[in-house]
């Protein structure tokens, strides 16, 4: 890993008439790394990371994202991201390579481009034999991880993943994580939420949102030292129990 | 340039594999098109009519005959009672029920007046009242006829007559279908341009994948071009269809002016259009949202667009809201130009309305497009 700062956030602020969603974090993520967000819900995860993404303007503080300023060189950052939401974000009733085209083209890929990442891709997912079906008619598993991989075709620098691994059963989440540390070892940088608590072990670094506010910041180990306890579970329970929003 | 490519290519390919969408927009259009004229007609025909004749004289089954002979009226009951014909309307056999006098013959030849009653089943006002008002003609012209006859006898001078006489210009025969089907036509232009690109733009948002979308680097006015595009040339479609083939071969309508200028009218009041679902769009997150608000404008449209009723003979405040209807311009040239001929010149500030209408819509819902994300 290398040290090069891949996204710098200082004191972002985001206020919603009085409400305070997120509440001046500061924080870096350095190239290639696996970057979690863990927080519960309302707390301001996904309020921080579309400001990130250039999808909501901050009401202060500075962030950058890839280099580019999210006030003035939003369009830049997305040139730059990959994002996968928590909702499905494929087109159910394109077929499988009808998607890989539309989302390479879109950000730009030549036709040439297109039809070798996305041959390299079905390869990688095993999906070959499919690449004609409906992504609708796909088990969610492989839904998710064919949206992974759609989000990084473009070689972003950074890709963001706001609950990737929502209702997918464990073998899948597993299959999933190392398509996320294939795409690390490349030199993506990885930002993602989750509430599962096992996938936050997998991390370089985690961070805790609690009411707004970023409570903790550092690696698993370090945290699981810093609370005294054993894993990244009693560490989150220990902070989020003083949270005063929840849902 | 490119990125627009590739969204229209996607649109087109969801358009035509979603099955619920594609018989919505090709054949419930042309279906309404063949339905709607034949039904939505003014012309009155069938009215039931029961007639008491307490003469059975050869003047009154003259009259009889006259009524019958005239196609509009179905003589449902001949009877001597008028409690037979009060029953009649009771079980709703008859909508007007004609009672001629004893010594009508009589009373005529002698005293040259005679009164006839007439009742009205009010609960099919219309029908009725319309029939009334033909049988009062009919009447009028009996009435005349035996005062023809009295003359060429050279019977006493005749009572002074004004007549109405009145013709129909534009359309000949009175056909209503060719007044009809020129408006239904721009009207389901009007649906899938306001209706389904608003359905179409919305299903993103409430699928998720409109973030995806902006998340990425596409322009919001590509996005938006890609979205309209593909309506802008179904409508075409689906007018051509309308025009070229329903029309022509079974209603057999042609137009009478330059269809050129028609479907330059056309692209623009599509691009209005579009700018209106867009709008509707914007304001709104679901389908079921989207479908509600642009149903209660696509009533008003409809409604008031001069399609059914008269604009002139609306109230004044009426009339101002038919003249900030988009539909009743396209409506109004679409019958100029089909029926009258109505050409560039007859038709110039029509272009400016929708014009000054294309671009409102679409700078609002643009500006609101961009505010909202």
């Amino acid at each position: 890993m290398t040290n090069t700062i891949s996204i710098r956030a200082n004191g972002l602020t985001k206020k919603f008439g009085t409400f305070v969603a997120t509440d001046h974090i500061t924080f870096e993520v350095y190239a290639g790394e696996i970057f979690g967000f863990l927080g519960a819900n309302g707390a301001g995860k996904t309020t921080a990371m579309r400001m990130l993404c250039g999808l909501l303007e901050p009401t202060s503080g500075e962030a950058s994202v890839a280099g580019y300023d999210v006030y003035r060189e939003a369009e830049s950052i997305k040139k730059n991201i990959g994002y996968m939401s928590q909702k499905f974000s494929l087109y159910e009733d394109l077929t499988i390579q009808e998607n890989i085209r539309f989302f390479g083209g879109i950000y730009g890929l030549s036709y040439e481009g297109i039809r070798q990442k996305g041959n390299q891709l079905l390869a990688d997912l095993g999906l070959q034999s499919k690449a004609k079906a409906l992504v609708g008619d796909l088990p969610l598993g492989w839904k998710q991880k064919l949206a992974f991989s759609v989000a990084v075709l473009h070689d972003p620098k950074i890709v963001f993943l706001d609950e990737p691994t929502g209702g997918v059963d464990p073998v899948t989440r597993r299959q999933f994580w190392d398509l996320i540390y294939q795409a690390a070892a490349r030199g993506v940088t990885i930002f993602v939420t989750t509430h599962y608590m096992d996938e936050a072990e997998y991390c370089d670094r985690v961070s805790v949102m609690v009411d707004g506010r970023m409570d903790a910041l550092d690696s698993p180990q370090n945290l699981k030292e810093q609370f005294g306890v054993n894993s990244i579970e009693e560490v989150f329970y220990r902070l989020a129990r003083g949270a005063q929003r929840a849902d | 340039m490119k990125t627009i490519l590739f969204l229209l290519e996607k649109e087109f390919k969801q358009i035509f594999r979603n099955k619920a969408l594609l018989p919505m927009l090709f054949g419930m259009p042309l279906i309404q098109l063949i339905v709607l004229p034949l039904a939505a007609d003014y012309e009155i025909k069938n009215i039931n009519i029961a007639v008491v004749d307490h003469d059975r004289s050869a003047f009154s089954s003259r009259l009889t005959h006259k009524i019958d002979a005239t196609g509009y009226f179905r003589l449902t009951g001949f009877m001597d009672s008028y409690r037979e014909g009060d029953r009649m309307i009771a079980l709703d056999e008859a909508d007007l029920v004609l009672e001629i006098p004893a010594k009508f013959e009589n009373t005529l030849q002698r005293e040259g007046v005679e009164r006839l009653f007439l009742a009205v089943n009010a609960i099919n006002g219309t029908k009725a009242n319309v029939g009334a008002s033909y049988l009062s003609r009919i009447i009028g012209d009996f009435s005349e006829e035996l005062n023809q006859e009295k003359r060429n006898k050279g019977a006493s001078a005749p009572s002074s007559q004004i007549i109405v006489t009145s013709s129909n210009w534009f359309n000949p025969h009175m056909n209503y279908k060719f007044f009809m089907v020129p408006g239904i036509l721009a009207f389901l232009v009007t649906m899938i341009g306001g209706y389904m690109s608003a359905l179409n733009i919305v299903k993103e948002k409430e699928i998720g994948t409109i973030e995806q979308i902006n998340v990425s680097p596409i322009r919001k006015h590509h996005f938006i071009i890609g979205k309209l595009v593909p309506f802008w040339v179904i409508g075409m479609v689906v007018f051509s269809i309308g025009q070229l083939v329903v029309s022509r071969y079974i209603y057999h309508i042609i137009p009478v002016g330059s269809l050129l200028l028609l479907y330059a009218y056309l692209a623009l009041y599509l691009v209005a259009i579009l700018g209106f679902g867009l709008l509707v769009s914007t304001y709104t997150d679901t389908q079921q949202q989207a479908m509600s608000v642009a149903f209660f404008f696509v009533m008003i449209f409809l409604l008031m667009s001069g399609l059914f009723t008269s604009i002139d003979s609306m109230p004044e405040w009426a009339k101002v809201i038919a003249y900030l209807n988009p539909v009743t311009y396209f409506i109004e040239v679409m019958r100029g130009v089909v029926l009258k001929g109505s050409n560039w010149v007859d038709l110039q500030n029509h272009f400016l309305i929708m014009a000054l209408f294309a671009v409102f819509f679409n700078s609002w819902a643009l500006f609101n497009y961009r505010k909202s994300s």
